[in-house]
């Protein structure tokens, strides 16, 4: 069981953030992401794309944000929980809360902090007949161990990034990939499309554009698939259909957690941003209240006042005021320091 | 500059007539947020940045709009119920010249 001060779900700008504010306070914390890196939607969706309205950066790459913040927090020593996502909580007699990922991994702290965003990123899903039936029977969304498809005939749809790089990959795992697109082009890296056409002529790649997939066939898994194209259908054998047609973010199991939800997002008291559950704080993308703006510098002044309210919770009658780290500096869990070099001073004789 | 009525049928169907500003560098998803036509987290996810395609919209009147960038075009070649009128509302500009646009939000996927 891991243990932590303040819990965070959601390892976004916001979650990371409140590690350094936590950290400040004393206080550890471990985060809890869905995604296999941190950075949420800044890493996720669009890492090359500038921000304007970060206060103090007049331009700042999405990516640079993220290794910026994940550096600003390092020696407050943040334990990672990625590629889980929370799935059920528990409040214990004490009022503390155990939190288990969908893989079993169990949280145990006294703070929860939902910083999830606009929710977890699950894939999206074609809308094919049966589709669910054969999820982990040769349908999969994600690729987790490749080794899986070693040997096997695998048929990819999609047309981005991950489409091609796993095909690519996969062609020298797998006995035959086919990888089908509706378009004849194709919105990935531009050498990633090259390499693809190079393993095409090569035959290591059977590409199929611009094309569907129309059906799933097998009693118990994939056995094959149907794919049309110019309004005919041919059945191609497969032991694994992989669509990968990028991810969209869905509040998930938490909206089933006993918060409020408004606008598929959580009613917190602006005072703390604590919701309905004492204990359970939201900040950033996934709260709502009067006023609400989606801003990633909302997010850090809300992560901000949510650590001082979970300081006095875990620290009841401490007396504690706000330092400024350019007057006491910083110490790291990890013994560091860092602080204002002292001025010299010389007396004028 | 003057405002603009644009007619925008909901997920569900129901007819929607709203005025908006041509002055604001708005766009059509925009207005649809501003409007709540759609519930918030269920469109414009990406922000506008023709990433997500959740604000895939059908353009049903005959209104000259600008074109498809390669970031529209290639986002909506992966997106699902995308139809001969399928548009990303977060890449149409409101102008003047979109007056009486009428378009119908694609299912949420």
């Amino acid at each position: 069981m891991i243990k932590t001060d303040i819990l965070i779900i959601g390892a976004g700008p916001t979650g990371l953030f409140t590690v350094f504010e936590a950290g400040l306070l004393k206080l550890k914390c471990h985060l809890i992401d869905a995604l296999p890196q941190p950075g949420g939607q800044c890493s996720e969706l669009y890492p090359k794309k500038p921000i304007y309205d970060i206060p103090g950066f007049p331009e700042v790459l999405a990516g640079d944000l993220t290794s910026n913040l994940l550096e600003q927090g390092k020696q407050f020593q943040p334990g990672f929980t990625l590629g889980e996502r929370a799935e059920t909580i528990e409040k214990q007699d004490d009022g503390s809360f155990i939190v288990t990922t969908n893989k079993g991994t169990q949280h145990h702290a006294p703070i929860v902090a939902i910083a999830g965003g606009l929710g977890s990123f699950e894939p999206r899903k074609p809308k094919l007949e049966h589709i669910e039936k054969y999820e982990d029977k040769g349908v999969n969304y994600f690729i987790k161990d490749p080794e899986v498809y070693r040997d096997k005939k695998v048929v990819i749809a999609g047309g981005g990034d991950s489409a091609l790089d796993w095909s690519i990959f996969l062609a020298d795992v797998a006995s035959e990939v086919t990888l089908v697109h509706r378009r004849n082009e194709f919105r990935g890296a531009l050498d990633s499309v090259e390499q693809v056409q190079e393993l095409k002529l090569l035959n290591k790649i059977n590409l199929i554009t611009p094309a569907e997939i129309t059906a799933l066939h097998g009693e118990d898994k994939i056995e094959g698939v149907s794919v049309t194209k110019d309004g005919e259908t041919q059945v191609l054998e497969a032991d694994a259909f992989i669509p990968l047609f990028g991810l969209s973010p869905k509040l998930g199991p938490i909206a089933n957690w006993g918060l409020e939800i408004e606008k598929n997002a959580i009613k917190v008291d602006t005072l703390d941003y604590q919701t309905n559950i004492p204990g359970i704080y939201a900040i950033g993308d996934v709260n709502t209240y009067e006023g609400k703006l989606k801003l990633i510098l909302c997010g850090f002044h809300e992560a901000t006042l949510m650590c001082q309210s979970a300081y006095k919770i875990l620290n009841p009658g401490k007396k504690f005021v706000l330092k400024y780290t350019t007057v006491s500096g910083i110490n790291g869990f990890d013994g560091t320091r860092k602080e204002a070099p002292k001025a010299v001073v010389k007396a004028i004789g | 500059m003057q405002d603009v009525t644009l007619h925008i049928t909901d997920r569900e169907g129901k007819k929607h007539s709203v005025l908006m500003p041509t002055d604001m560098a708005m766009n059509v998803m925009e207005v649809i947020r501003s409007y709540e036509i759609a519930p918030e987290g269920t469109i414009g996810i990406c922000g506008g940045m023709a990433m997500c395609a959740s604000c895939q919209c059908y353009v049903n009147s005959n209104h000259d709009i600008c074109d498809m960038e390669d970031e529209e075009d290639a986002m909506l070649s992966e997106a699902f119920n995308v139809k001969h009128n399928s548009r990303l509302s977060c890449q149409i500009p409101i102008t003047e010249a979109l007056q009486d646009l009428e378009i119908e939000l694609a299912p949420e996927v």
